[in-house]
């Protein structure tokens, strides 16, 4: 990339937004001509039915409209089934921000010690190789039925998809610090506790925080499909509310805040990483 | 019975009366309209403080003759607090073990009920503070009750008989005091098929019902074979939850679905499916979806149960007037609740609706709430359960109808909320012509041509 047009990319990308936007404007018109039906009947249903047609996908006007709804006043509460999208995407972030933080406690202990012997590695790994791959939505019905609680199976669900990015990636991370620096260690007469925190922690960082940002991307992927199931509460609920509805133009609002949260997320984790980032 | 006769009329008698027990005589009854729940409520206490009073009727009735009601009302509201008991008896029949309860729903008008309960304050009235809680699907509506997250759920009438016989979950004695709605489902179709109106051109086609275990399942496959066409091998049935049925229509993934309202109503709405058939026409009548409970809460919070029994047959007898069904309409179609637009609720209610091929219809019984729960109803439902193979041998058909429909207690509590309940438990019917006889449910199975047995 050269260094003197910087404006360059931002320029292309909004193009490439407005390019967009009239695809979907244009692909989304209504159509003229409207067919004759009975007042008392066009008063009954949809704008669209009433022509004879089916109603549209709503067009970028219309989710703008929404949006700015939306944006208006995002922490309403109406009852236990209305309440504004803001307090929406709070609740799912709080889901997902426990769920994801129990997996960090365990997946990093874990897989330091994991890390530290090959024994245990290959011990463990088959379990791990097998549980990895299982959609956490397969979880779903199994957690329902023993835990007994929509929240905490949500929360479980979380739990059990990024565990396993952060427990892999720390015994990655711990197995493959450099023998020059255990041995330094070992020559200088370094207890193994101090050499753990100081030399193997410091080492493994970079791949643990690698391991825990693949993690958040997922759980917040996650999360949606979830609550989606559980209902209630949360970005997923709404999704799921709307879809109900019908209201298409909601969706994509919420697509768009879905969108913009993970993105969001994993900018911090980004920045993390960097703060424990070295250069050898 | 004699609880709701004025005992300060010296003609009346305390310990005869008619079949209701609300009037003199049977004549009354029957000319009389049905008082305000309070009123009765009233009376019953009033007639319990003069019975303790007067053991011998005959002298209470010769004291009010000699003073005038108005002074033996006054004389007896000297000695007793009769304002502080009429009061209390309002109030609940005994303090509530748990005021704050949960109740899901899935968001159709059959839960209309459950749901205007709420903002129109009938579960506020009986000292409730209950919370409805908009659920996915059926099946998680079960699993939340079974584990007890819901203190009483909205279900459909059959859940209720396959929970307890443990078809589809873990056996869990489970009971189902009150029904929602009779009638308010549909058939409707894809917009493609306008032009095949009869069963007998639907082989291949994909149906959705919202579960197994629901009268839409059973009623579709009795209207699809009584037009010989077999329900399993013919064509495709399959469990679709009622919010995701019209986006699964307008995607062409289903040709049609037997669904609960405003499933059917939003599709016309939305120009995607027009309305083949109500459900009135294939049994008028027919219940649909129940107010659902286990027995632990049934036994263990009888005061708290009862509250909730009463808001919920109260609210279901103020539904059941045409002239409430625009407000109430307008009181559950909010993004609360149904989250639907009002018209196409009101057109549910009401009856006057438009059907998908450019006519406005007008059925006032699309819909209509009726709390009580016929064990004839159960043991219809059974038959089909064993008819389609979801239940393999023997049934104890009325020993489980009587004890997961509870009569009783609707009748008892119809009566407070000025409802007239019916005289016996079970009445016989006909589906589509066919009679049912509630007595001789093995030879109703053997009738079928097409059956699983």
């Amino acid at each position: 990339m050269r260094p003197d047009r910087p404006w360059a990319a931002p320029l292309l990308s909004l193009a490439i937004l407005a390019a967009l936007l009239l695809v979907w404007h244009a692909l989304t018109r209504p159509e003229a001509g409207q067919a004759a039906v009975d007042p008392a009947y066009a008063a009954l249903v949809g704008q669209a039915a009433a022509a004879g047609g089916q109603t549209p996908v709503p067009g970028p006007l219309d989710v703008a409209r929404q949006m700015w709804l939306h944006l208006q006043d995002p922490f309403y509460d109406r009852g236990p089934n209305d309440k504004g999208v803001g307090v929406q995407l709070a609740y799912s972030l709080a889901r997902v921000l426990s769920g994801y933080l129990l997996a960090a406690l365990v997946a990093v202990p874990l897989g330091f010690l994991i890390g530290m012997s090959r024994t245990v590695y290959r011990a463990l790994d088959p379990f791990i190789q097998v549980l990895k791959p299982i959609s956490p939505l397969a979880w779903m019905p199994l957690a329902l039925y023993t835990i007994r609680d929509a929240g905490v199976s949500a929360v479980f669900v979380i739990f059990i998809c990024s565990v396993w990015p952060m427990l892999i990636n720390t015994a990655f991370g711990v197995a493959s610090v450099r023998q020059d620096w255990l041995n330094v260690a070992r020559t200088l007469e370094v207890p193994r506790l101090r050499t753990a925190l100081q030399v193997v922690l410091p080492a493994a960082a970079p791949t643990i925080m690698t391991g825990m940002r693949i993690s958040i991307g997922i759980a917040w992927l996650v999360i949606v499909a979830a609550e989606m199931l559980i209902g209630g509460t949360g970005i997923g609920y709404f999704v799921w509310n709307e879809w109900n509805n019908l209201s298409i133009a909601n969706i994509i609002c919420a697509i768009l805040l879905i969108g913009l949260v993970g993105m969001l997320l994993d900018a911090i984790l980004a920045r993390l990483a960097r703060l424990v980032s070295y250069r050898e | 019975m004699s609880l709701f006769r004025n005992p300060f009329d010296p003609a009346a008698r305390l310990s005869r009366g008619c079949s209701c027990g609300r009037h003199a005589s049977q004549a009354e009854h029957d000319g009389m309209p049905a008082a305000g729940a309070e009123a009765l409520q009233s009376r019953a206490v009033e007639g319990a403080v003069m019975r303790a009073l007067f053991p011998q009727d005959d002298l209470r009735r010769r004291f009010i003759q000699a003073v005038g009601a108005g002074t033996a009302l006054a004389a007896v509201s000297a000695l007793f607090p009769l304002g502080a008991a009429r009061e209390a008896f309002a109030q609940s029949s005994g303090p509530l073990e748990k005021p704050k309860l949960s109740v899901g729903f899935i968001p159709i008008t059959c839960a209309t009920p459950i749901i205007m309960a709420h903002p129109m304050g009938f579960y506020a009235k009986q000292g409730l503070d209950v919370s409805v809680v908009k659920t996915a699907g059926w099946a998680l509506i079960r699993d939340k009750a079974l584990s007890g997250e819901y203190d009483a759920a909205h279900m459909l009438s059959p859940m209720p008989l396959a929970i307890s016989m443990g078809a589809g979950s873990n056996a869990v004695p489970w009971t189902m005091p009150a029904v929602e709605n009779v009638n308010g489902q549909a058939i409707t179709l894809s917009m493609r098929h306008k032009d095949r109106r009869d069963p007998k051109d639907w082989k291949g086609f994909k149906f959705a019902v919202p579960f197994d275990y629901s009268m839409h399942n059973y009623l579709l496959r009795y209207y699809l074979a009584e037009h010989g066409i077999d329900p399993d091998r013919d064509v495709q049935i399959r469990a679709v939850p009622p919010p995701e049925m019209v986006a699964n229509l307008r995607a062409d993934n289903i040709d049609g679905f037997l669904a609960p309202d405003p499933v059917n109503q939003r599709a016309v709405y939305d120009g995607v499916g027009f309305i083949h058939l109500l459900s009135r026409e294939i049994w008028d009548g027919h219940p649909c979806c129940a107010f659902a409970a286990s027995r632990a809460f049934v036994t263990g919070m009888p005061n708290t149960y009862q509250a909730l029994l009463k808001a919920i047959i109260e609210a279901t007898a103020y539904a059941r007037d045409p002239a409430h069904r625009k407000e109430i309409a307008a009181a559950i179609a909010t993004p609360n609740y149904l989250n639907q637009p009002v018209t196409v609720v009101e057109q549910v209610l009401t009856g006057t609706y438009a059907d998908g091929l450019g006519n406005v219809r007008n059925v006032p019984e699309r819909i209509d709430f009726d709390p009580f729960p016929w064990q004839s109803f159960a043991v219809w439902i059974m038959t089909q359960m064993k008819r389609w193979g979801q239940v393999k041998g023997d049934v104890d058909y009325a020993k489980i109808a009587s004890e997961v429909f509870l009569a009783t207690d609707a009748i008892k509590l119809m009566r407070e909320a000025g409802l007239t309940p019916p005289e016996s438990t079970s009445k016989s019917f006909s589906v589509m012509g066919k009679p049912f006889d509630p007595a001789r449910p093995e030879e109703y199975i053997a009738g079928f041509a097409i059956r699983r047995t």
